[in-house]
């Protein structure tokens, strides 16, 4: 039996509705997390007013889920008028946040204002690692002071914890960090490149060995032997499937009014102070192009035994240079989850092997020269 | 139905939810505990009717027995019981005194 949610989303795809967005107010930030995809300087936000002009039409479109997200949210000063609105649009809203700057009056009026939730991350329970991956000194106990008032107010607050190469042996400190402050957690354990194409900070990320643990312990996944299981058959079922609900009842929106099929999904598809937004919504050739993927179109991944499980996301796919290519940081995912390699994987150890095998030849050929 | 008739009562959507129309039907968040309803489509006209000034007896009679072929007596039963049970999860407003509700900001102006 479907659950209402899941009804909700059905019923969002055959109408074509953008049943969630995520609206990033801006991209300031009083943080300066070591392994950030974004720019923090302001290229010209919108404005409060621009930006309440677009939640109209989100709202006449049939957005419900609103995630307000940066950057830092409260660097704007007026957020609150921003999500007042928002809320008077009946929005149900989600904010993702740093808690930095929540104190007893914003604790107030978030609760006031009946934001279903709020996301904070939060690297390690010791300051001395998350103030480091923060480069600002005192946050952690800034950002726990945050939820504690939040949490005081009944505020559901979901810690989300990124784990990278500085913080790997903190999350149970983290997992009894949110126990301890009635905070739900969740983690994440994939460092995505800059927007700007810069994959230097994936160097942060988790290696191959650290992943599995990961995906190996019950406080972090829940069940085990469920997120490892070996892939399922693939059918046409799963090979007409949608590799995910980014332009189908999902879509990003930047500070700048840029419009993008998710998050980290880079490829232009419109923006809201040039355009309406259903029409960049339902007209958009690159929104249309995104729509029109499945999973049998996918190259090598439609060959993938990993399919129908796997997290590919064709936004990290796109910034790897094909929409419809594989992602490799999901390809590892699902080998460290499963000990069963990808397609892709597979092909480009073969590519590796044949490189591998011309290059001996050359060295041979060489040395037949030299002697 | 069991139902204890006021007088006169008037209902007003609660703010404290998100709403929206989904396919011709109203979906209802609670942000109180997250619980998500789906009102049909008579439910929908009384949610959206619900403005705190109209009385539920006149919403019954001039939007609901228009359109549907029901007896006003156990339209305005089936929709007591219908708005209390919104009540209880806190999405709806109930009182035997018009509703004054705060005022929705008036719309900006659509991006120039």
């Amino acid at each position: 039996m479907s659950t209402l949610i899941e009804e909700m989303n059905e019923r969002a795809l055959k109408t074509g509705t953008p049943l969630s967005v995520q609206f990033d107010v801006t991209y300031r930030c009083n943080e300066r997390c070591v392994h950030c995809y974004l720019d923090h300087d302001d290229h010209g936000e919108l404005t409060a007013q621009e930006i309440m002009g677009v939640l109209a039409q989100l709202a006449e479109a049939g957005v419900f889920f609103l995630c307000f997200s940066g950057g830092e949210v409260l660097m704007r000063r007026d957020f609150f008028q921003i999500l007042e609105y928002a809320r008077s649009l009946l929005f149900c809203v989600k904010i993702k946040t740093n808690a930095f700057m929540i104190r007893e009056n914003e604790a107030d009026r978030l609760c006031e204002l009946g934001v279903q939730s709020l996301q904070v991350s939060i690297y390690s329970h010791r300051p001395e690692v998350h103030d480091a991956i923060t480069k600002l000194p005192g946050s952690l106990k800034r950002s726990i002071a945050g939820i504690r008032l939040l949490r005081k107010r009944g505020m559901r607050v979901v810690i989300a914890n990124v784990l990278m190469r500085q913080n790997l042996e903190d999350y149970l400190g983290v997992v009894a960090l949110a126990k301890e402050l009635g905070a739900e957690y969740t983690v994440d354990p994939t460092i995505t490149p800059r927007m700007d194409g810069d994959r230097s900070i994936l160097r942060w990320g988790v290696g191959p060995r650290e992943l599995e643990r990961v995906f190996r312990t019950p406080e972090l996944v829940g069940n085990v032997e469920k997120v490892c299981a070996p892939p399922e058959a693939v059918d046409d079922d799963i090979r007409d499937g949608l590799p995910c609900s980014a332009s189908h009842t999902f879509c990003y929106i930047s500070p700048y009014g840029d419009v993008y099929p998710c998050v980290q999904f880079p490829l232009p598809t419109g923006n809201v102070r040039r355009q309406k937004f259903l029409e960049i919504w339902n007209d958009s050739p690159q929104m249309n192009e995104v729509r029109s993927i499945r999973g049998r179109d996918l190259t090598t991944c439609s060959s993938c035994a990993h399919l129908g499980t796997c997290s590919r996301c064709p936004g990290l796919a796109y910034m790897e240079g094909n929409v419809r290519g594989p992602s490799t940081q999901d390809c590892e995912k699902s080998l460290a989850r499963t000990g069963i390699p990808s397609a892709h994987m597979l092909a480009k150890a073969a590519g590796s092997q044949r490189a591998w095998a011309g290059s001996g030849l050359v060295q041979i050929a060489g040395l037949q020269q030299a002697t | 139905m069991g139902t204890d008739h006021m007088s006169t009562l008037y209902i007003a959507r609660s703010r404290a939810i998100a709403a929206r129309v989904l396919g011709g039907e109203m979906m209802i968040m609670s942000a109180r505990d997250a619980r998500l309803f789906n009102l049909n489509r008579v439910g929908t006209i009384i949610w959206q009717a619900a403005d705190g000034a109209t009385a539920l007896q006149e919403i019954i009679s001039q939007r609901i027995c228009v359109e549907y072929d029901v007896e006003p007596d156990q339209a305005l039963q089936d929709a007591e019981a219908f708005v209390r049970e919104l009540a209880e999860h806190g999405i709806m407003l109930l009182s035997d005194q018009p509703i004054d509700r705060p005022s929705i900001l008036v719309p900006p102006e659509g991006p120039a």
